[in-house]
Protein backbone atom coordinates (compact mmCIF):
# COMPACT_ATOMS: atom_id res chain seq x y z
CA UNK A 1 0.00 0.00 0.00
CA UNK A 2 0.95 3.28 -0.63
CA UNK A 3 1.41 5.84 1.56
CA UNK A 4 1.17 8.73 -0.20
CA UNK A 5 -2.02 8.01 -1.66
CA UNK A 6 -3.84 7.18 1.42
CA UNK A 7 -2.67 10.16 3.16
CA UNK A 8 -3.91 12.38 0.35
CA UNK A 9 -6.98 10.10 0.13
CA UNK A 10 -7.18 11.23 4.17
CA UNK A 11 -6.53 14.60 3.81
CA UNK A 12 -8.96 15.30 1.55
CA UNK A 13 -11.82 13.68 3.26
CA UNK A 14 -11.02 14.85 6.55
CA UNK A 15 -10.14 18.93 5.12
CA UNK A 16 -13.91 18.68 3.54
CA UNK A 17 -15.09 17.36 6.49
CA UNK A 18 -13.56 20.48 8.90
CA UNK A 19 -14.48 23.56 6.26
CA UNK A 20 -18.21 21.46 5.97
CA UNK A 21 -18.55 21.20 9.93
CA UNK A 22 -17.20 25.31 10.06
CA UNK A 23 -19.36 26.16 7.62
CA UNK A 24 -23.10 24.59 8.92
CA UNK A 25 -22.10 25.80 12.80
CA UNK A 26 -22.59 29.40 10.87
CA UNK A 27 -26.32 28.28 11.06
CA UNK A 28 -25.87 27.74 15.40
CA UNK A 29 -28.34 30.86 16.73
CA UNK A 30 -29.42 31.08 13.11
CA UNK A 31 -31.50 28.54 11.54
CA UNK A 32 -34.95 29.15 9.69
CA UNK A 33 -36.83 27.50 12.03
CA UNK A 34 -34.91 25.75 16.19
CA UNK A 35 -34.98 22.52 14.63
CA UNK A 36 -32.62 23.17 11.92
CA UNK A 37 -30.46 25.13 13.59
CA UNK A 38 -30.24 21.85 15.81
CA UNK A 39 -29.94 20.05 12.84
CA UNK A 40 -27.14 22.24 11.65
CA UNK A 41 -25.68 22.71 14.80
CA UNK A 42 -25.30 18.76 15.22
CA UNK A 43 -24.18 18.04 11.63
CA UNK A 44 -21.39 20.30 12.74
CA UNK A 45 -20.37 18.61 15.66
CA UNK A 46 -20.15 15.14 13.37
CA UNK A 47 -18.23 16.40 10.52
CA UNK A 48 -15.66 18.02 13.00
CA UNK A 49 -15.72 14.57 15.04
CA UNK A 50 -15.51 13.15 11.80
CA UNK A 51 -12.25 14.94 10.86
CA UNK A 52 -10.18 14.55 14.10
CA UNK A 53 -10.62 10.98 13.49
CA UNK A 54 -9.40 11.07 10.11
CA UNK A 55 -6.61 13.75 11.47
CA UNK A 56 -5.64 10.80 14.19
CA UNK A 57 -5.22 8.68 11.55
CA UNK A 58 -2.97 10.56 9.74
CA UNK A 59 -1.12 11.58 12.76
CA UNK A 60 -0.28 7.31 13.39
CA UNK A 61 1.03 7.59 10.17
CA UNK A 62 3.91 10.40 10.63
CA UNK A 63 1.56 13.35 9.98
CA UNK A 64 1.50 16.24 12.57
CA UNK A 65 -1.39 16.32 15.59
CA UNK A 66 -4.64 17.25 14.85
CA UNK A 67 -4.71 20.88 16.15
CA UNK A 68 -1.44 21.98 14.60
CA UNK A 69 -2.82 20.00 11.19
CA UNK A 70 -6.99 21.68 11.44
CA UNK A 71 -5.40 25.11 12.69
CA UNK A 72 -1.48 25.98 11.12
CA UNK A 73 -1.80 25.54 7.63
CA UNK A 74 -2.83 28.49 4.81
CA UNK A 75 -5.27 27.81 2.47
CA UNK A 76 -3.21 26.68 -0.19
CA UNK A 77 -2.51 23.67 1.74
CA UNK A 78 -6.04 22.49 2.14
CA UNK A 79 -7.25 19.49 0.38
CA UNK A 80 -10.87 20.07 0.38
CA UNK A 81 -13.27 20.73 -2.58
CA UNK A 82 -14.12 24.42 -3.25
CA UNK A 83 -17.77 23.50 -2.87
CA UNK A 84 -17.37 22.88 1.18
CA UNK A 85 -16.18 26.33 1.20
CA UNK A 86 -18.50 28.37 -0.31
CA UNK A 87 -20.50 30.68 2.44
CA UNK A 88 -23.58 29.32 3.92
CA UNK A 89 -26.09 32.18 1.71
CA UNK A 90 -29.56 31.40 2.00
CA UNK A 91 -30.90 28.12 3.57
CA UNK A 92 -32.09 26.86 0.04
CA UNK A 93 -28.38 26.63 -0.76
CA UNK A 94 -27.00 25.48 2.50
CA UNK A 95 -29.60 22.03 2.18
CA UNK A 96 -29.07 21.74 -1.66
CA UNK A 97 -25.27 21.78 -0.71
CA UNK A 98 -25.80 19.14 2.51
CA UNK A 99 -27.82 16.80 0.35
CA UNK A 100 -25.55 16.75 -2.26
CA UNK A 101 -22.70 16.16 -0.24
CA UNK A 102 -24.01 13.89 2.14
CA UNK A 103 -25.61 11.65 -0.38
CA UNK A 104 -21.68 11.07 -1.40
CA UNK A 105 -20.35 10.88 2.17
CA UNK A 106 -22.61 8.14 3.22
CA UNK A 107 -21.56 6.23 0.08
CA UNK A 108 -18.06 6.89 0.44
CA UNK A 109 -18.24 5.32 3.89
CA UNK A 110 -20.38 2.28 2.98
CA UNK A 111 -17.36 1.90 0.41
CA UNK A 112 -14.77 2.38 3.05
CA UNK A 113 -15.82 0.07 5.44
CA UNK A 114 -14.64 -2.50 2.94
CA UNK A 115 -11.37 -1.21 2.62
CA UNK A 116 -8.79 -2.76 2.95
CA UNK A 117 -6.81 -0.31 5.38
CA UNK A 118 -7.88 -1.64 8.15
CA UNK A 119 -8.19 1.37 10.54
CA UNK A 120 -9.65 3.53 8.18
CA UNK A 121 -12.71 0.10 7.62
CA UNK A 122 -13.31 0.41 11.31
CA UNK A 123 -13.69 4.03 11.64
CA UNK A 124 -15.83 3.71 8.51
CA UNK A 125 -18.27 1.33 9.99
CA UNK A 126 -18.71 3.39 12.68
CA UNK A 127 -19.40 6.81 10.70
CA UNK A 128 -21.49 5.64 8.02
CA UNK A 129 -24.04 4.97 10.98
CA UNK A 130 -23.87 8.69 12.12
CA UNK A 131 -23.93 9.84 8.30
CA UNK A 132 -27.40 7.66 7.51
CA UNK A 133 -28.81 10.23 9.89
CA UNK A 134 -27.22 13.31 7.80
CA UNK A 135 -29.01 11.45 4.82
CA UNK A 136 -32.48 11.06 6.18
CA UNK A 137 -32.21 14.64 7.06
CA UNK A 138 -31.52 16.24 3.92
CA UNK A 139 -33.85 13.78 2.59
CA UNK A 140 -36.86 15.02 3.93
CA UNK A 141 -36.47 18.56 3.60
CA UNK A 142 -35.40 18.52 -0.43
CA UNK A 143 -38.58 16.22 -1.07
CA UNK A 144 -40.88 18.91 1.39
CA UNK A 145 -39.47 22.37 -0.05
CA UNK A 146 -38.66 20.83 -3.83
CA UNK A 147 -42.46 20.32 -3.36
CA UNK A 148 -43.92 22.49 -1.63
CA UNK A 149 -45.15 25.86 -3.47
CA UNK A 150 -43.69 27.78 -6.56
CA UNK A 151 -41.29 30.15 -4.39
CA UNK A 152 -39.55 26.77 -2.88
CA UNK A 153 -39.27 25.19 -5.72
CA UNK A 154 -37.67 28.25 -7.89
CA UNK A 155 -35.29 28.65 -5.56
CA UNK A 156 -34.36 25.12 -5.07
CA UNK A 157 -33.68 24.96 -8.52
CA UNK A 158 -31.58 27.93 -8.33
CA UNK A 159 -29.47 26.58 -5.52
CA UNK A 160 -29.61 22.80 -7.09
CA UNK A 161 -28.33 24.91 -10.62
CA UNK A 162 -25.55 26.45 -8.90
CA UNK A 163 -24.35 23.82 -6.15
CA UNK A 164 -24.21 21.05 -9.33
CA UNK A 165 -21.14 22.12 -11.07
CA UNK A 166 -19.32 22.41 -7.11
CA UNK A 167 -20.63 18.98 -6.11
CA UNK A 168 -19.16 17.04 -9.34
CA UNK A 169 -15.58 18.97 -8.24
CA UNK A 170 -16.25 16.91 -4.99
CA UNK A 171 -15.46 13.55 -7.30
CA UNK A 172 -12.16 14.84 -8.89
CA UNK A 173 -10.19 11.81 -9.05
CA UNK A 174 -6.59 11.94 -7.61
CA UNK A 175 -3.41 11.05 -8.80
CA UNK A 176 -3.40 7.56 -7.16
CA UNK A 177 -6.98 6.44 -8.10
CA UNK A 178 -5.49 3.73 -10.05
CA UNK A 179 -3.25 2.72 -6.69
CA UNK A 180 -6.14 2.88 -4.26
CA UNK A 181 -7.81 1.15 -6.46
CA UNK A 182 -5.57 -1.86 -7.20
CA UNK A 183 -4.73 -2.35 -3.53
CA UNK A 184 -8.31 -2.36 -1.98
CA UNK A 185 -8.36 0.81 -0.41
CA UNK A 186 -11.00 2.66 -1.84
CA UNK A 187 -13.03 2.15 -4.78
CA UNK A 188 -12.18 5.47 -6.40
CA UNK A 189 -13.66 8.56 -7.32
CA UNK A 190 -15.64 7.95 -10.26
CA UNK A 191 -17.10 4.62 -9.39
CA UNK A 192 -18.27 7.02 -6.24
CA UNK A 193 -19.29 9.75 -8.81
CA UNK A 194 -21.89 6.75 -10.59
CA UNK A 195 -23.19 5.70 -7.15
CA UNK A 196 -23.82 9.16 -6.18
CA UNK A 197 -25.64 10.46 -9.27
CA UNK A 198 -28.04 7.25 -8.92
CA UNK A 199 -28.57 7.80 -4.88
CA UNK A 200 -29.35 11.59 -5.54
CA UNK A 201 -31.43 11.22 -8.68
CA UNK A 202 -33.88 8.70 -6.62
CA UNK A 203 -34.85 11.36 -4.62
CA UNK A 204 -34.87 14.65 -6.55
CA UNK A 205 -36.83 12.20 -9.00
CA UNK A 206 -39.86 12.38 -5.94
CA UNK A 207 -39.43 16.96 -6.30
CA UNK A 208 -40.46 18.89 -8.89
CA UNK A 209 -36.67 19.79 -9.58
CA UNK A 210 -34.94 19.19 -12.61
CA UNK A 211 -31.49 17.61 -12.33
CA UNK A 212 -28.32 19.09 -14.64
CA UNK A 213 -26.84 16.95 -17.37
CA UNK A 214 -23.85 15.70 -15.50
CA UNK A 215 -22.37 15.06 -18.70
CA UNK A 216 -22.71 18.83 -19.75
CA UNK A 217 -21.75 19.91 -16.62
CA UNK A 218 -18.15 21.46 -16.67
CA UNK A 219 -17.15 20.24 -12.81
CA UNK A 220 -15.37 23.17 -10.76
CA UNK A 221 -12.05 21.43 -9.88
CA UNK A 222 -8.62 22.68 -8.28
CA UNK A 223 -9.34 21.91 -4.38
CA UNK A 224 -7.83 18.71 -3.78
CA UNK A 225 -4.63 20.22 -5.38
CA UNK A 226 -5.00 23.67 -2.85
CA UNK A 227 -6.72 25.96 -5.28
CA UNK A 228 -9.57 27.43 -3.48
CA UNK A 229 -11.78 30.43 -3.65
CA UNK A 230 -11.69 33.59 -1.96
CA UNK A 231 -13.99 32.34 0.73
CA UNK A 232 -11.30 29.50 1.94
CA UNK A 233 -8.72 31.43 3.95
CA UNK A 234 -10.78 34.02 5.67
CA UNK A 235 -12.73 30.83 7.20
CA UNK A 236 -9.27 29.83 8.08
CA UNK A 237 -8.06 32.73 9.86
CA UNK A 238 -11.53 32.88 11.99
CA UNK A 239 -11.61 28.94 12.85
CA UNK A 240 -7.82 29.53 14.44
CA UNK A 241 -7.82 32.72 16.00
CA UNK A 242 -7.70 31.46 19.24
CA UNK A 243 -5.43 29.38 18.63
CA UNK A 244 -3.12 31.09 17.03
CA UNK A 245 -2.99 33.56 19.71
CA UNK A 246 -2.63 31.02 22.43
CA UNK A 247 -1.61 27.50 21.00
CA UNK A 248 -1.56 26.56 24.98
CA UNK A 249 -5.32 27.67 25.24
CA UNK A 250 -7.92 24.59 26.47
CA UNK A 251 -11.46 25.51 25.28
CA UNK B 1 -2.77 -5.79 46.42
CA UNK B 2 -3.64 -8.38 44.62
CA UNK B 3 -4.86 -6.97 40.84
CA UNK B 4 -8.49 -7.35 40.49
CA UNK B 5 -10.13 -9.48 38.18
CA UNK B 6 -12.62 -8.21 35.52
CA UNK B 7 -15.81 -8.48 37.03
CA UNK B 8 -14.83 -6.53 40.08
CA UNK B 9 -13.49 -3.89 37.55
CA UNK B 10 -16.40 -3.93 35.84
CA UNK B 11 -18.81 -3.17 39.09
CA UNK B 12 -16.50 -0.69 40.00
CA UNK B 13 -16.73 1.80 35.57
CA UNK B 14 -20.73 0.99 36.30
CA UNK B 15 -20.33 4.20 39.19
CA UNK B 16 -19.27 6.13 35.88
CA UNK B 17 -22.46 7.83 34.23
CA UNK B 18 -22.37 8.96 30.77
CA UNK B 19 -22.84 12.69 31.52
CA UNK B 20 -25.42 13.68 29.26
CA UNK B 21 -27.78 11.19 30.81
CA UNK B 22 -26.52 10.61 34.01
CA UNK B 23 -28.38 7.47 35.32
CA UNK B 24 -26.88 5.04 32.68
CA UNK B 25 -23.28 3.58 33.52
CA UNK B 26 -20.80 3.32 30.82
CA UNK B 27 -21.18 -0.16 30.97
CA UNK B 28 -24.78 -0.32 30.45
CA UNK B 29 -24.26 2.08 27.65
CA UNK B 30 -21.56 -0.27 25.88
CA UNK B 31 -18.89 2.26 25.72
CA UNK B 32 -16.21 0.36 27.60
CA UNK B 33 -15.81 -2.74 25.47
CA UNK B 34 -13.52 -4.67 27.10
CA UNK B 35 -11.15 -4.66 30.20
CA UNK B 36 -7.61 -6.09 29.72
CA UNK B 37 -5.10 -7.23 32.53
CA UNK B 38 -1.58 -7.97 31.99
CA UNK B 39 0.21 -8.63 34.87
CA UNK B 40 -0.31 -5.89 37.10
CA UNK B 41 -1.54 -3.36 34.38
CA UNK B 42 -4.99 -2.65 34.05
CA UNK B 43 -6.21 -1.09 30.27
CA UNK B 44 -9.80 -0.54 29.69
CA UNK B 45 -11.16 -0.33 25.84
CA UNK B 46 -13.68 2.18 25.08
CA UNK B 47 -15.23 3.20 21.99
CA UNK B 48 -17.04 6.13 21.62
CA UNK B 49 -21.31 6.43 20.76
CA UNK B 50 -20.23 9.22 18.51
CA UNK B 51 -17.10 10.33 16.71
CA UNK B 52 -17.91 13.82 18.01
CA UNK B 53 -19.21 13.56 21.47
CA UNK B 54 -17.60 15.94 23.33
CA UNK B 55 -18.26 14.06 26.59
CA UNK B 56 -15.65 11.74 25.70
CA UNK B 57 -12.20 12.95 27.07
CA UNK B 58 -14.39 13.38 30.64
CA UNK B 59 -15.55 10.13 30.24
CA UNK B 60 -11.88 8.72 29.74
CA UNK B 61 -11.02 10.66 32.31
CA UNK B 62 -13.90 9.92 35.02
CA UNK B 63 -12.40 6.33 34.42
CA UNK B 64 -9.15 6.57 35.18
CA UNK B 65 -9.82 8.53 38.33
CA UNK B 66 -12.29 4.98 39.66
CA UNK B 67 -9.32 2.90 38.32
CA UNK B 68 -6.74 5.16 40.59
CA UNK B 69 -9.32 5.66 43.70
CA UNK B 70 -9.36 1.92 43.95
CA UNK B 71 -5.95 1.39 43.77
CA UNK B 72 -4.85 0.48 40.65
CA UNK B 73 -1.50 2.19 39.41
CA UNK B 74 -0.92 3.31 36.22
CA UNK B 75 -4.54 2.78 34.63
CA UNK B 76 -5.00 3.07 31.16
CA UNK B 77 -7.50 3.81 28.61
CA UNK B 78 -7.45 3.32 24.87
CA UNK B 79 -10.41 4.68 22.87
CA UNK B 80 -10.63 2.56 19.46
CA UNK B 81 -13.04 1.90 16.58
CA UNK B 82 -11.68 -1.91 16.98
CA UNK B 83 -15.59 -2.40 18.24
CA UNK B 84 -17.55 -0.61 16.61
CA UNK B 85 -20.59 0.77 19.21
CA UNK B 86 -24.73 0.23 18.28
CA UNK B 87 -26.82 1.48 20.09
CA UNK B 88 -27.65 -2.24 20.38
CA UNK B 89 -25.11 -2.28 22.63
CA UNK B 90 -26.85 -0.86 25.16
CA UNK B 91 -27.92 -3.27 28.19
CA UNK B 92 -31.62 -4.08 28.72
CA UNK B 93 -31.19 -2.17 32.48
CA UNK B 94 -29.06 0.65 30.69
CA UNK B 95 -32.63 1.51 28.41
CA UNK B 96 -34.98 0.39 30.87
CA UNK B 97 -32.70 3.75 32.90
CA UNK B 98 -32.82 5.58 29.78
CA UNK B 99 -36.80 5.28 29.99
CA UNK B 100 -37.03 6.12 33.78
CA UNK B 101 -34.94 9.30 32.55
CA UNK B 102 -37.66 10.67 30.31
CA UNK B 103 -36.17 9.22 26.90
CA UNK B 104 -37.40 6.83 24.59
CA UNK B 105 -35.02 3.83 24.27
CA UNK B 106 -33.21 2.95 20.88
CA UNK B 107 -34.91 0.00 19.53
CA UNK B 108 -32.74 -3.05 18.01
CA UNK B 109 -32.03 -2.69 14.68
CA UNK B 110 -30.18 -4.29 11.94
CA UNK B 111 -27.64 -1.57 11.70
CA UNK B 112 -29.81 0.05 8.68
CA UNK B 113 -31.69 2.33 10.64
CA UNK B 114 -34.39 4.21 8.26
CA UNK B 115 -36.91 6.85 8.99
CA UNK B 116 -40.03 4.37 8.64
CA UNK B 117 -38.43 3.32 11.66
CA UNK B 118 -38.56 6.64 13.47
CA UNK B 119 -41.90 7.46 12.76
CA UNK B 120 -43.35 5.12 15.03
CA UNK B 121 -41.07 5.41 18.17
CA UNK B 122 -43.03 4.04 21.58
CA UNK B 123 -43.68 7.61 23.49
CA UNK B 124 -41.90 6.98 26.71
CA UNK B 125 -44.79 8.63 28.67
CA UNK B 126 -48.04 6.52 27.43
CA UNK B 127 -46.62 3.64 25.28
CA UNK B 128 -48.13 4.78 22.36
CA UNK B 129 -46.48 4.30 19.06
CA UNK B 130 -48.97 6.94 17.63
CA UNK B 131 -45.83 9.14 17.04
CA UNK B 132 -44.17 10.91 14.68
CA UNK B 133 -40.68 12.17 13.95
CA UNK B 134 -40.44 15.96 14.01
CA UNK B 135 -36.48 15.83 13.68
CA UNK B 136 -34.03 13.54 13.66
CA UNK B 137 -31.38 16.02 15.81
CA UNK B 138 -31.92 16.99 18.96
CA UNK B 139 -30.55 18.50 22.15
CA UNK B 140 -27.48 16.28 21.68
CA UNK B 141 -25.52 14.45 19.18
CA UNK B 142 -27.93 11.15 20.61
CA UNK B 143 -30.91 12.30 20.73
CA UNK B 144 -33.87 12.89 18.01
CA UNK B 145 -37.00 14.63 18.87
CA UNK B 146 -40.71 13.16 18.54
CA UNK B 147 -43.93 13.87 19.34
CA UNK B 148 -46.94 11.95 20.44
CA UNK B 149 -50.20 11.87 18.88
CA UNK B 150 -52.01 10.18 21.58
CA UNK B 151 -51.00 11.93 25.00
CA UNK B 152 -49.72 15.45 22.72
CA UNK B 153 -46.49 15.75 24.56
CA UNK B 154 -42.78 16.04 22.45
CA UNK B 155 -40.74 13.37 23.49
CA UNK B 156 -36.88 12.74 22.89
CA UNK B 157 -35.30 9.65 21.55
CA UNK B 158 -31.97 7.90 22.08
CA UNK B 159 -31.53 7.23 18.27
CA UNK B 160 -30.88 4.08 17.32
CA UNK B 161 -27.37 4.05 15.42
Amino acid sequence: MKQEALKELLYKMADDQLILGHRNSEWTGMGPLLEEDIAFSSMAQDKVGHSLVMYQMLHQLGENDPDTVAFMRHADQFHNCQFVELPIGEYDFSLMRHFLFDHGELIRFELLAGSSYEPLSLAAKKLKGELRYHKMHADVFIKKLGNATEESITRMQRSLDYAFPFAMGIYEPSPFEESLIEDGVFKGENHLKDLWLESMTKVLNETELKIPDPEAVKPVVGGRTGKHTEHLQPLLDEMAEVFRVDPTAEW
Amino acid sequence: MATPDKNTIMTWLETVKDPEIPVVSLVDLGVITDVVIEQDKVRVEMTPTFAGCPAMDYMRDEVLQVLQENGIKNPEVRISFDTQWSSNMISEKGRQAIKAFGLAPPPMHDLHVDIEMLEQIACPWCNSDDTRLDSPFGPTLCRSIHYCNSCRQAFEQFKPI
